[in-house]
């Protein structure tokens, strides 16, 4: 942006009552804990309003550091008077808040990412804007992170217990923990995962990166009505997929075996392989391997030697995909399967109908960690891809 | 992913085979223009001498076939592994056989009944579901058929299972007469040498004596029983008994492995030889055991001699045999193939009269139906608006920071879905998270906790965040080509900040929306384990429904109907997302 926008201080008169508006909002909240929402309200704005006119009127505009941590300290101490060491933490996040707030708002901060000539309506609508936005990324991740810190309850509880809140050291444990690593059913579910999931990631990841370099090739009868056919198992519900494999499964004698649900898997897995090698196959040059054939390599060494070197990182996301669509899958294993291929997910999916027990939890974190391992492999072997092919890094 | 249309960007300058087939054809038609001046006629020559246009279709005929070459192993997998279930489970939605297969008889007798008469099938009708239930329940067959037919009339379960037991009554009051008569006809040995080849009898008679050698010897005696053959002329004296006895005879060497020698026959072969004996005349018979015949053939002549009305033994079974609803019912459900599995799904019914709606209480699919679909939009809906400020956000932040915020879009969707729902589970609890920080606020009083979960809400709210990626994803790949000169050149012109965005920039994005609309509808019309879990028995989807059918109530036929409705549901929307967004846009990841 061509003109930058100067931080201007900002009368007090409209600095005092916003920040005492935020803080009257505040206010709601600890009020509501205490008993009186109006007092609250009240007590919130009138504190926080005089809080920044002595802090912006007052006060030298050097102190700024000053006040910010004696505003934590004086709130953190508050706060532990109203709500114990709950309350602290609480009370010193809304002094960090507080402290820097009034500064933003009284010094003008706050205009300086945008343009100069919006009016103030238009800042205030670009702001709650981007907290609207920023309330929707906390609903998008709250859930996974709650579940990570309630998987060291000590209790059997799945909610937060006094001595959690507390951060007493008794109230954490890795008994769920122990209990996942320990326990049969776990452990044979665990292992039923790790055999069933490469598995089909083998045979889609095979058969896939075959048929989509045919399909890549630019002379294939009846392209749509093949790509049609490879990409139905992605667009069927699973519930139906399930059925269908279920009835013709149990017809042949599948039913129930280690076989069954791995073809299955496989199926199911093949879409994502097809869709993600053929994009990294838009950008390969087919003059490499004429190339190669002319200087006397057969199909095969060109293959290994040319092709797959090249379009290797679309390959390995699409077995990404395929790997965590059987890792994850539950439904058709549930109706395949028999007990014997209990997975993973089944094992969480019976503990969450029935049997509910907090071990749901800790498996729950490692598989959010698993997870989180395997997007950043996905996303680093994107971009490698993008670079190879000259593409901007996305 | 434009290699699905054709060439990419990089290969669009290489030269292909059909580029030169094409060239060479412009060449062959420039060569039968007449000539002026000199040179050498005839077609462009390849270096082996063939034509050329002739060795490049050669060429691109090898091209065609190498790329179907390596599709052809994925394609047959996939069309074994999973369009063949497909196909199954449409199959499975009209498929019928069980009734025309278990009772053949009672079908074709039923044919010249007429059901909307009111009144009973005829004596034929019960001879017939006689023979048919005694064999079905000898085979086990009939309490399979009963829960088939149960789907359609409640109670004929139980009708079928105390049928097979009670049928023996029928049989026993014949047999208890014979029996008083002689003794033999309670014994197996006599029936199979009444019945029997004179050879085969003699290879038992034979057989029983080299075992009884063997057991004075105690030596082991391992020959099997000699095969049993049914006798020619029997038929003609004793139609009915021969042709019972002989399906008796197999089912005892085919199930129970044994032998007719050792077996007393079933109670129905004897209700056939009374059958016989009243109608027929065995007085021209002079093969093995003749004078038993004739004795029991003068018994059953005599005034004395006590008979069973099949109607009514029948009707001492279960009264229900009396109802014409349940004859109804099989006549009804007789056909290879029936739309009753489809009606079902509908809340109709097969009535004697043709289909019709079934009474307002026992309406419960269309009620599923409908409320999956309003459960899906509100979904979507609530979707599209949380999605929409968040991809505009995202498309316009500067890319590092868009990129850092985009995992916190992407974190979830490679989240195992098991851990979102056991999450949403433990936050939506009326002990959870959610209840207990409200609680700890003084929002909610600790008596009055909110119930989120184990209803619609608790779905909508759990489905909403599963797939809310599925939505931004999209909508974010749209926004992110909309130039933000076109905003600024409206406001430029004077345009409110509403008028600018309404009127320039939310016609520009509306790509975006229908894309993850009708991903986010597709995939929430089909979910099956979140509306399980958290959903209680108010938020649960049709799929929900198809799932009890399989594993509960085995009602298969109909978990099939409801499936493929569902399906072309699926179908035709995917149909709209390919008109209006195209397969090959489909994204992975971002």
């Amino acid at each position: 942006m061509a003109v930058e926008t100067q931080a201007v201080k900002q009368p007090i008169q409209f600095s005092a009552p916003v920040v005492g508006a935020a803080g009257g909002f505040a206010g709601v909240f600890v009020g509501a804990a205490n008993g009186s929402v109006l007092m609250g309200i009240l007590l919130g704005f009138v504190i926080l309003a005089a809080l920044a006119f002595v802090a912006l009127a007052v006060l030298d505009p050097k102190l700024e550091k000053t006040f910010k941590l004696v505003l934590i300290a004086v709130m953190a101490v508050a706060g532990y008077l109203l709500g114990g060491l709950p309350g602290l933490v609480v009370g010193a996040i809304f002094g960090w808040f507080f402290g820097w707030f009034t500064y933003w708002i009284g010094m003008g901060r706050h205009r300086v990412p945008l343009p100069p000539y919006l009016t103030s309506g238009q800042v205030l609508w670009e702001y709650s804007f981007r907290v609207i936005a920023g309330a929707i990324f906390v609903f998008l991740i709250t859930p996974i992170l709650v579940v990570m810190p309630l998987s060291f309850n000590a209790e059997d509880f799945f909610t937060f217990t006094p001595e959690m809140l507390r951060f007493d050291p008794e109230g954490y444990s890795l008994k769920h923990y122990r209990d996942f690593f320990t326990s049969s059913e776990w452990q044979q579910a665990l292992r039923n995962s790790l055999i069933i999931a490469p598995l089909a990631t083998l045979l889609s990841v095979s058969f896939g990166t075959l048929a989509a370099i045919g399909l890549s090739s630019e002379h294939v009868p009846f392209r749509r009505a093949i790509m049609a056919i490879l990409i139905s198992p992605m667009i069927v519900p699973l519930i139906i997929s399930a059925a269908g494999m279920y009835f013709f499964y149990s017809r042949i004698g599948l039913q129930g075996t280690l076989m069954g649900v791995v073809l299955a898997h496989a199926a199911l897995g093949i879409p994502f392989v097809i869709i993600t090698v053929t994009a990294t196959l838009v950008g390969f040059d087919r003059s490499l391997t004429r190339a190669a054939a002319n200087m006397g390599a057969d199909p095969v060494t060109t293959f290994f030697r040319v092709q797959m070197p090249l379009i290797l990182p679309g390959v390995i996301s699409g077995g990404l995909f395929a790997f965590i669509t059987s890792f994850d899958e539950v439904v058709v294993v549930i109706f395949v399967g028999s007990a014997q291929q209990q997975t993973l997910p089944w094992q969480m999916f019976t503990g969450l109908r029935e049997q509910i027990s907090p071990t749901i939890l800790a498996v729950a974190t490692i598989l959010v960690a698993i997870s989180i391992m395997l997007l950043t492999t996905v996303e680093i072997l994107r971009r490698r891809s993008e670079k190879m092919r000259g593409m901007s890094p996305g | 992913m434009s290699t699905l249309k054709g060439s990419g960007p990089q290969t669009s300058d290489a030269p292909t085979p059909e580029d030169a087939f094409h060239e060479a054809a412009a060449l062959d038609a420039r060569e039968s223009e007449p000539r002026h001046g000199s040179g050498n006629g005839g077609p462009v020559l390849a270096a082996d001498g063939t034509p050329l246009k002739r060795s490049l279709a050669r060429a691109l005929r090898a091209q065609k076939m190498r790329a179907l070459a390596l599709i052809a192993p994925l394609l047959i997998f996939v069309l074994l592994t999973f369009i063949a279930p497909i196909a199954d489970m449409l199959f499975r939605s009209v498929e019928n056989q069980i009734v025309r297969d278990t009772l053949p008889r009672t079908v074709e007798a039923l044919a010249d009944w007429d059901d909307t008469s009111g009144e009973l099938p005829g004596d034929a009708v019960f001879d017939a579901a006689y023979t048919d239930i005694f064999l079905a329940a000898e085979y086990k067959l009939h309490t399979r058929l009963g829960s088939r037919l149960n789907y359609e009339l409640t109670g004929v379960s139980s009708l079928f299972r105390k049928s097979g037991r009670g049928l023996d009554d029928i049989g026993e009051v014949y047999l208890d007469q014979f029996e008083d008569l002689d003794e033999a006809w309670d014994e197996a040995l006599p029936w199979a040498e009444l019945m029997g080849t004179a050879d085969s009898v003699a290879a038992y008679k034979a057989w029983v004596k080299a075992e009884d050698k063997a057991k004075e010897n105690n030596e082991d005696f391992n020959d099997p029983i000699p095969a049993f053959e049914m006798r020619d002329d029997i038929a003609d004296v004793l139609p009915r008994t021969a042709e019972a006895y002989s399906r008796f005879a197999t089912f005892v060497r085919d199930e129970d492995e044994d032998s007719p020698f050792e077996e007393e026959p079933w109670t129905l072969v004897v209700t056939r030889l009374y059958e016989d004996l009243r109608d027929g005349d065995v007085s021209s018979y002079n093969g093995p055991r003749a004078e038993m015949l004739k004795a029991a053939d003068a018994l059953v002549d005599s005034p004395d001699f006590q008979t069973a009305d099949l109607q009514a033994a029948f009707g001492e079974i279960d009264e229900d045999w009396l109802d014409t609803r349940v004859w109804q019912t099989i006549k009804t459900y007789s056909p290879a193939y029936t739309n009753g599995y489809f009606l079902n799904a509908v809340d109709m019914q097969k009535t004697p009269d043709g289909a019709a709606m079934r009474d307002e209480d026992e309406r419960i699919y269309g009620l599923l139906f409908k409320r999956t679909m309003f459960m899906s939009l509100v979904i979507t809906f609530s979707c599209i608006a949380l999605a929409y400020p968040v991809a505009y956000l995202l498309s316009t932040l500067p890319m590092r920071t868009a990129n850092l915020l985009m995992i916190l879009v992407l974190l979830p969707f490679w989240t195992s879905l098991l851990v979102r729902t056991s999450a949403w589970k433990v936050m939506l609890q009326q002990q959870g998270v959610i209840n207990d920080v409200l609680v700890w606020l003084g929002l909610v009083a600790d008596d009055g906790r909110l119930v989120m979960i184990n209803n619609q809400l608790g779905t909508i709210i759990a489905m909403t965040h599963i797939l809310l990626p599925f939505m931004i994803l999209p909508m974010y790949s749209v926004m992110s080509t909309i130039p933000p000169t076109y905003v600024r050149a409206a406001k430029s012109l004077g345009a409110t900040n509403w008028t600018s965005f309404w009127r320039v920039y939310f016609p520009q994005s509306v790509p975006g929306i229908g894309a993850g609309s009708i991903l986010v509808f597709i995939l929430s019309i089909g979910y099956y384990i979140t509306p399980e879990i958290v959903g209680g028995t108010t938020g649960t989807f049709i799929s929900n429904r198809i799932a009890y059918h399989i594993s509960s109530s085995l009602n298969w036929g109909l978990a099939a109907a409801l499936g493929t409705i569902l399906l072309a549901v699926v179908l035709i929307l995917y149909w709209a997302y390919d008109r209006i967004v195209g397969i090959d846009n489909v994204k992975l990841g971002g």
